[in-house]
């Protein structure tokens, strides 16, 4: 009973992580139909500067933790509008080239990072009270997973807000639903296309951060192993659908604990399965439009 | 009369596929233009390529300077507004959400479209993919008006309406071309009849007639030639 406890919070908080870098890449999906490959970097370098200012600040103390938070989802941000501005946008409505674009700038971040970074993890030091555990009807879970958890429901929150009650947030939403319209209304979409990359950007670099705690390092890798299940969970959760994002960010940590765990560390087989499954039943995903 | 848009040998493909060879035409200062053919000639694309929707080369010309090379907000933060065919609202956004976000100007001219559109009003907090098909054109035309515009184009706002709202659509039309020339793509001859002045008729991508509306469709012989219909 507390190790299902365990299992099922844990998945929570993992499903965090993984819904910090896919309400980006899903929301960029929505909108521009970028399939954006570099997202993974946009984590990685939030994760190493993070960590670089946050220790300065006060390594392993709540103070350097915030700056570090802070640090990545600027830096998050700002790697993302450099890219859009600069990459993405001269190749507009070039799908093909757009994605081969973003997959070229995650592969040269990376190997510029392990440039500097070097290629092995970093040992991080944790707050110690997230070194701590609170104990859950027998379970002792980590602090650390309740961290996450309240992060990424702060940044689900705010990203639902903003979009709602927002001009920009009105803009996006439209065009996620047809762009062409909302040009033809004397829209510039194109400044929309910079706030969702921006946004994006900004969640996967604090995302870099959390996962710097979760995991106990930082590495120039840390993004990219993780762009993978965010892909799985974008598409399972429905391409462009912040909430089937959210949704299936912790539904697959979920089972993915439970099938490691019950299952002899057949996790990433499960969760790949899961996938087949709902793109067999629902092509779409789960809170998906019909194409 | 002169020409507040003028159109000159313009030519658009969509997915690899001419659609529109060599068209050109003007759409006066004032009053109603109507542009006929048959299904599939290729009138709504004329129009997203006036607009720039769809990629395009020729000439065209709003109040006398070149926009073929605008991108399509540009052009239609000039003045130009779009009702497309079917509408095209959006279905996720409520009434007023289609509303706002189709504002252009700080004292949009809600007035006007309270009162065309009273049933709107009523409806604002409705999803707009949930509204009747004639209820949806009331949104696209309210989206246009709500704005002053120099030049209105219009594409089939009449597709699909009962008899009833075919009179409503056509007497929003009417008010709305007292204020604002319009470029209108409609199939029924009736509504053109009652409220356009000049025509343009396109077959296969090209001009193939061009004059004053009712003379055309006073001609029984063009009529059935060109449309496949008697007037
Ligand atoms: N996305 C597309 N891909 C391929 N062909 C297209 C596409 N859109 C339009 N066409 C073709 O372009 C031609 C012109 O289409 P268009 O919609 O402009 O005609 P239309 O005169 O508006 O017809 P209707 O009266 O039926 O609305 C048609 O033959 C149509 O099949
Ligand atoms: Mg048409």
């Amino acid at each position: 009973m507390s190790t299902l406890v365990l299992l099922l919070i844990t998945g929570v908080g993992l499903g965090a992580l993984y819904f910090l870098v896919a309400s980006g890449l899903s929301l960029i999906y929505g909108l521009m139909h970028v399939l954006n490959f570099a997202h993974g970097a946009f984590l990685s370098l939030g994760g190493l500067l993070g960590w670089e200012v946050g220790r300065r600040v006060g390594d392993g103390t709540w103070g350097g933790l915030l700056v570090s938070m802070l640090v990545g989802m600027l830096v998050g941000a700002l790697f993302a509008i450099v890219t859009e501005l600069v990459f993405i946008r001269r190749l507009y409505n070039r799908h093909i080239e757009q994605v081969l674009v973003t997959v070229g700038i995650g592969l040269a971040a990376v190997a510029l990072f392990e440039g500097i970074w070097g290629s092995d993890p970093i040992i991080t030091t944790k707050v110690p009270w997230l070194r701590q555990t609170t104990e859950v009807v027998g379970a002792r879970v980590p602090n650390h997973i309740w961290l996450l958890i309240g992060v990424a429901v702060v940044v689900l929150l705010a990203i639902v807000l903003f979009l709602r009650f927002t001009r920009f947030g009105l803009v996006i939403r439209a065009g996620v639903e047809n762009r062409t319209m909302v040009t033809a209304l004397g829209i510039d979409v194109r400044t929309a296309f910079t706030i969702v990359f921006a946004i994006g950007g900004a969640a996967a670099g604090l995302g870099g951060v959390l996962a710097s705690v979760y995991y106990g390092n930082v590495s120039a890798h840390q993004g990219t192993s993780l762009l993978i299940y965010a892909f799985i969970v974008t598409v399972i959760g429905g391409l462009g659908s912040l909430t089937g994002a959210a949704i299936a960010s912790v539904l697959i940590a979920v089972l993915q604990q439970l099938a490691n765990f019950y299952l002899g560390g057949t996790g990433d087989l499960i969760i790949v399965l899961a996938l087949a499954a709902v793109l067999l039943v629902r092509p779409s995903g789960l809170l998906g439009r019909a194409a | 009369m002169s020409a507040l848009l003028h159109v000159e040998g313009l030519r658009a493909r969509v997915g690899g596929q001419q659609v529109v060879e060599d068209v050109s035409l003007d759409v006066a200062d004032t009053g109603v233009t109507a542009l006929l053919g048959r299904n599939g000639v290729g009138k709504s694309s004329t129009i997203k390529a006036i607009l720039g929707i769809i990629e395009r080369d020729g000439t065209v010309e709003f109040d006398g300077r070149p926009i073929d090379r605008l991108r399509t907000d540009r052009i239609v933060r000039q003045g130009v507004a779009y009702v497309p065919e079917d509408r095209e609202v959006f279905a996720s956004l409520t009434v007023e959400e289609n509303l706002t976000l189709a504002t252009r100007q700080a004292a949009p001219n809600r007035g006007l479209v309270d009162e065309l559109f009273p049933e709107l009003r009523e409806r604002a907090r409705q999803r707009a993919g949930t509204l009747s098909g004639g209820q949806q054109q009331m949104v696209s035309l309210a989206r246009a008006l709500l704005n002053d515009n120099r030049l209105l184009l219009v594409d089939e706002p009449t597709k699909g309406l009962s008899p009833r709202l075919v009179g409503e659509v056509t007497r929003v039309l009417r008010t709305a071309a007292e204020q604002t020339p319009m470029l209108l793509v409609e199939q029924n001859l009736q509504v053109v009849r009652e409220i356009a002045q000049d025509v343009v008729v396109l077959s296969g991508g090209r001009v193939v007639h061009r004059g004053a509306a009712l003379e055309f469709l006073d001609d029984q012989d063009l009529v059935h030639r060109h449309l496949g219909v008697a007037a």
